[in-house]
Formats: C-alpha cells, structure tokens, sequence
C-alpha cells in the first residue's frame, strides 16, 4: 500500500531539518543565532528519538568542530548558523575540505555585516560561501526558493557532501526559513541517499588520499582499525604531512579540481517560460518568488520574460547562463545585497550592458513591481 | 634475570639529538658521552634496568632489554 | 620503547625520527602516553588521539591510532564530536599550553563543564615554541620571549585549578622529569568516566631555556626535580619550604555524571516509547 505522505503546513528551517534527518543525519552540533534557531530546536527534540545526537556548543566555533570530529567516525553530521556564526566557522570550513571530512553548514541568511538586521533577510553571504576561508578550495552551496526546495535540497546537499567529500554551505535565508507552506513531502522509498566511499582494502594497504579516477578518495570511518592520520597541514597520499612541492601541488591539484568532472551532476537550476523569453530574470532564493510573480504580470502585459533559478550557486554554473542568456535582450538578476551573484553572471557573459541588477539592501523583500519597473526601463 | 645475565641496552643513534639527558640521569653512571654528546655504554655492569633512561629520551632511542 | 615490541607498535615508525629540538620535553611526554595507553590495554582501534596546532600537536603524526591533527586550540571541539558520536571510543587530547589555555580555553572549561569522558594532555612548556618562542598564558611573570623582551608582564593561572573548577572529574599534573607519576596520572585519567585534565610540565631548552638562561636540557630536568612537590608530601610540609615551589600529583578526583552516558539514557528513555514522563 503505497503511503502517500499528506499535505502538511511547514516552515522552511523544520524541512530543512526534516530534509537532513530522511537523509541520513544523525549528528548536530550549533550555536543558536536567529534566525536560525528552529533548526536547532529542532534537532534538539527530534534526533534522540532515532539514536542521533545533538549538543548546543559553546560557540560556533565548536559546533563546526564537533560537527568535523563526529563525521569522522563515519556519522552523517549538520550545524546551522546565520552570518555572525557562519563567519567564526570559516577556518573549520576550510579544514573540512583540506581534509576532505562531509559535511553540511546551513546558513541561514539575514542583513549583515555585522549583527545587521538579525531578523530581517538578505543574500549577502554569497561571496564568503564561496571565498570565506582562506586559500583556494572546493565548495558547493545550494539555495533553496520553496520550503519544499528547503527538504529536497538538503538532500541533495547531504549527498553531495558524501559522495565528494567536501563541506556543503546550504544557502537558506531569513525567508525562506521563516515561511510557512503547504507541502507534500517526497515518499522515503522514493529518495536517493547517497554514502561515503569506504575503502575496501585493508588497513594495511590503506592510503588514505589516494584516488581512482572519480578523484574521490575511500574514506574509512574512526574505530574501525583504519589507524589513518587527519591533519590540515600539506599531506601526501598517506595522510601525512609533507613538505614536498611537487607531492603538494599533485595533491592540492586534484582537490582544488576534484568536482570539475562532475559539474553537470552537481548544478541545479529550475526555468521558467525561458522557451520563447527575450528577457531572463536570474535568481535564487526567497528572490525567485518576487520574480516568478513578475515574469506573470510582465507577460500579460506582453512582455515575454523568462525566469532562470538558481539552486546551486557554487559550483558557479557559467554554463547554465551562457545557455540561457543567448540572444536575450535584456538579463536581469535579482537579488538581496548590493550585487554579488550578478558579478559572476557578468563575468560568464562579457557582455555589461546586457546585464541589469535589481538589489535591495534595507530588509525588506525585492517586489514583483520593483523588478516590473526595472525589466519596462530597458524594455520599453 | 640472573645475575650474570647482562641487560643489553639498544641506542637508536640515527634517532638521538645528542641532549644529554641518559647520560646525565643515569644513576649508576652507566651512559658516558661521546665527543658528539652522544651515549656511549662506559660500564653495562652497573645498570639496575631502571629505565630512567629510557623513559627520559625524548627521541625513543633508547631500549634496555634483558 | 618498552623491551616487548608491542609498545613499538603504538608509533608510527616510518614516521620517525620527530621534528621536535633535541631535549624538547614532548617526546617524553608522549613516551609517557604510549605507555600509559599501552599498560592501560586500550583497544588500539577504539582508540583516537586529537591534538591542536603548535609543538605538542605534531605529537598525533607519530602515533599509530586514528588520529586528527586540528585547528589551533579546537581539538576539544572535534573530541567531543567523536566521543559524542561514538561513545565507545577513547579519546586522547594532546595539546599545548598556548593551544589549550590560550585559543582553546574557551572550550577547555566548557568540555570540563559537561564532564565528557575525554583525556586531555597539556604540554605546558610555557612557550609558543612552534611559531618561534612568544610568552603564552602559562609563561611566568617576568620571564623574556619574543613578545616580552622586557619580561612578561602577565600572570599565569593554575591550569589545573582553573579544570576543576570548570567541573572536571580527574585533575592532575606532573613533569617530564616525573615520568613514571605521569604515566600513572595518565592511566587513572583513561580510567576515569570524565573529563580528565593532566597536565604536563615540560621543558623547552631550545627557545624559552636559552633565552632565559636556564641551561641545558638536563639542567632544565633538574629544576623541575628540586622545585615539585607532591601534594601528599606538601600537606606535612610548613607554607615556608613550599614558597617557590609547584605542586604535582593527583589534583582532584570527584564523581559527576558523564555526558555522553546522560544522552545514551535519554535515547534509551525515549525508544522505549516513554516520551511522556520524560518531559
């Protein structure tokens, strides 16, 4: 009897949570910040309840290394945190993907810099997602723009970071986290779950960084007689430290490069009315609702616009907006800061004057009017 | 061991930094240093297998078997 | 190394000799590890080593467990991440007095606080010898480094004071001259059910001897010999004779739920279906 899971009204951070838990998380450890806290709440109540734990740490700093140490031991492990946490994580984040240690940081988005506009939401921490530790390194953010988006993409982020080993940011904000819908859930059977590699030789002949051709080292969990060594320091195949340039730029190479082959896998985006549209709205987020609204009114009022969403952000997908902003007349990108995502779109595109901003900084939600008015200015 | 057994003391020199600590805690004056300020073995005789050397290297060179 | 060969196996070999200055106390410090791991009977694969950034934290290289080399003054964090997810596995943290008193401070008291069973070894060589000799919190009032060329303005605490106020269960502290107290400190800590703190006084003749004249490696050795005094000895001896001297030994041992066997009783209460009464 196939169980269909009913409609049910839920808030963006409790499908998110929901999302990490069907996925196979089974270890939290945060710092409450608003407004990310539900999710802590959360786990808090929820995670005992199938064997998982939680520990409300004593700053962020913490809970990102808890979160590292636990996933060590083979543990699916997820924080949540807003821009100041999310901030004092970034040294952990960058020894997650030295290290090549899964895990997934959400970050729930809200006015910066600084404490800012603690429950009011922005998109503003696109750029420190991707470049916020120190030293190149590999990095996938996701942004969901629906509360169902929240669930599924968590999923997706969990997997992503298992299947490559790498620390997954998942964009949320202020909006979407806080936005209550009706959803219906996928069915469980119905999801993909995706584990880590583990090595299937021997302790003995256990290297832990070396690679076969998908680039992903097995990753063998703690307690299990692998004895492997984990350090941030420059470390060679065996997972000790090095100082040899050239078994250092081997091994910083590959990492540094390790999600090119599966940049197709990993980019996802949702159009709408792009078929016959010669204006492109780009977005993500909480921003992707104004838009979608504004790409209505726009065509009824003639104007053939088209909506391009953006789930994952990093890996940039130059790709995906070359395809979709050919012979457009007009791109526009919509976003909640003073221009971030636009300045990747524009270095993929080369071409200034096709591309338009419409950014808001004050808290307060972009409008479907104010992304009308700017498409009619270059329009009409 | 029996009384005419001798410990047999095993020094690692590729693993010493010549610190001075053996010769300078060994009790019995067993160790002495070479020019290199190394431990040389001046008189096994007198070890008691303390092992206060061998506890106080700090590079692990040391072993005192027997 | 003991005589058997078993202990030999507790070090990564083909990793030695180690980086650290000739006469550098952390050899012996984890001489003293090893045996205590090793006269302990510690499963080797339930056994995980964590250590911060700085001397004492290359430590984890040469130890043959899995062992997780962090960020300066977080191995606490990601120990309690390991010990909370996998309860049955017994974590070691070796760190340093920069890296523990210093950076990590803030969640040594907090770890201390919980009383989750892990080992934590502090190197206190009063320097920050790694990044080439600058006073730490553990450096004595008046003493030179590179950041106090006129002498150390500061104050130390008592680190080991400072744990058991935090709430640790198991406090203690010896020296690397006092190898086998170490060792024996070392051992009850592992047996405690808590968070255990030993700390251990090193020697550094390298930077923080040489630049304050303190002699060579065994001189060094032989300062820390006349000025400890085990805390069962002092309580005989007149506050007099204890003027300029340190107190080592057991420190403290108090009995305080662990953690991590507090969260197993709570899944247990609430898979037996008792959410109700649990509230």
């Amino acid at each position: 009897m196939k169980t269909k899971r009913n409609a049910q009204l839920l808030q963006g951070n409790q499908a998110c949570s929901l999302g990490a838990l069907d996925a196979g998380v089974r270890f939290y450890a945060g710092y409450p910040i608003t407004p990310s806290t539900e999710i802590a709440e959360f786990m808090a109540e929820e995670l005992p309840k199938v064997g998982g734990k939680f520990i409300q740490m004593e700053d962020e700093i913490a809970g990102i290394g808890a979160v590292v140490g636990a996933a060590l031991t083979g543990t699916k492990a997820l924080t949540a945190t807003s821009g100041p946490g999310f901030s004092l994580m970034q040294e952990i984040i960058g020894f997650a993907a030295m290290t090549e240690v899964p895990c997934v940081i959400v970050n729930v988005q809200r006015m910066g810099p600084s404490t800012g506009g603690p429950t009011s939401p922005a998109q503003a921490d696109i750029m420190q997602a991707r470049w916020g530790t120190h030293g190149d390194h590999p990095v996938i953010a996701l942004s969901p723009g629906s509360v169902l988006e929240a669930y599924t993409l968590t999923i997706k982020a969990v997997n992503f970071s298992e299947k490559y080993r790498v620390p997954v940011i998942f964009l949320l904000d202020e909006v979407i986290g806080h936005l209550r819908e009706k959803v219906v859930l996928p069915e469980l059977n119905e999801l993909e779950i995706i584990d880590r590699k583990r090595p299937t030789v021997s302790p003995e002949q256990y290297k832990p960084y070396a690679v076969d051709e998908s680039g992903i080292p097995a990753m063998a969990d703690f307690g299990q007689g692998y004895h492997w060594h984990v350090t941030g320091l420059n470390h060679d195949e065996t997972g000790g430290p090095t100082g040899k340039a050239d078994v250092i730029n081997q091994q910083l190479s590959r990492l540094f490069h390790k999600l090119d082959q599966y940049r197709d896998e990993i980019t996802l985006y949702q159009t709408f009315d792009v078929e016959d549209a010669e204006y492109l709205l780009i977005s993500f987020g909480c921003s992707t609702r104004s838009s979608l609204a504004a790409v209505e009114l726009l065509r009824n009022e003639g104007i053939k616009v088209g909506l391009l969403q953006l789930q994952t952000i990093w890996p940039f997908p130059d790709h995906v907006i070359k395809d979709f902003t050919k012979n457009k007349k007009g791109v526009f990108v919509v976003e909640m800061n003073d221009g971030q995502l636009c300045l990747e779109v524009e270095r993929t595109i080369g071409n200034r004057d096709l591309l338009s901003r419409i950014n808001k900084i004050n808290g307060e939600l972009i409008t479907p009017q104010e992304i009308i008015d700017k498409v009619k200015e270059v329009a009409l | 061991m029996a009384k005419n057994d001798k410990p047999n003391i095993s020094i690692k020199y590729e693993w010493c930094k010549a610190c001075g600590i053996c010769y300078s805690l060994c009790p019995k004056k067993v160790l002495d240093k070479d020019e290199w300020g190394k431990p040389i073995i001046q008189d096994v005789d007198s070890c008691t297998l303390c092992r206060i050397c061998q506890d106080h290297c700090p590079d692990f060179c040391i072993k005192i078997g027997g | 190394m003991q005589t058997t060969t078993n202990i030999e196996n507790l070090f990564r070999l083909n990793r030695l000799p180690h980086i650290w200055c000739p006469g550098c106390g952390n050899g012996i410090i984890v001489n003293a590890v090893q045996k205590a791991i090793y006269e302990s009977g510690l499963d080797k694969d339930k056994t995980v080593i964590v250590s911060g950034i700085g001397c004492s934290s290359r430590a984890t290289g040469y130890m043959n467990f899995d062992t997780l080399h962090t960020a300066h003054g977080r191995a606490i964090t990601f120990a309690t991440g390991i010990k909370l997810a996998r309860p049955e596995l017994n974590v070691i943290v070796l760190t340093g007095d920069g890296d523990c008193a210093a950076i990590g401070g803030n969640h040594l008291i907090h770890a201390a606080r919980r009383n989750i069973d892990l080992n934590v070894i502090m190197f206190n060589n009063s320097i920050y010898g790694m990044t080439g000799g600058q006073f730490s919190p553990m450096t004595p009032h008046g003493r030179l480094a590179t950041t106090s060329p006129y002498g150390n303005l500061e104050r130390t605490f008592d680190i080991c004071k400072l744990a058991e106020c935090a709430g640790a269960s198991y406090v203690g502290r010896s020296t690397v001259y006092h190898v086998q107290l170490l060792v024996n400190l070392i051992k009850k800590a592992i047996e405690n059910k808590g968070f255990s703190f030993v700390e251990a006084i090193s020697i550094c003749p390298i930077s923080y001897g040489r630049r304050n004249k303190l002699g060579d490696a065994p001189k060094m050795l032989e300062w820390l010999k006349e000025h400890a005094v085990n805390i069962k000895a002092a309580q005989k001896m007149e506050p007099e004779k204890l003027k300029d001297k340190f107190l080592i030994g057991e420190m403290y041992h108090g009995e305080a739920p662990e953690y991590t066997q507090l969260y197993d009783e709570l899944i247990a209460k609430l898979q037996k279906g008792a959410e109700k009464d649990v509230r």
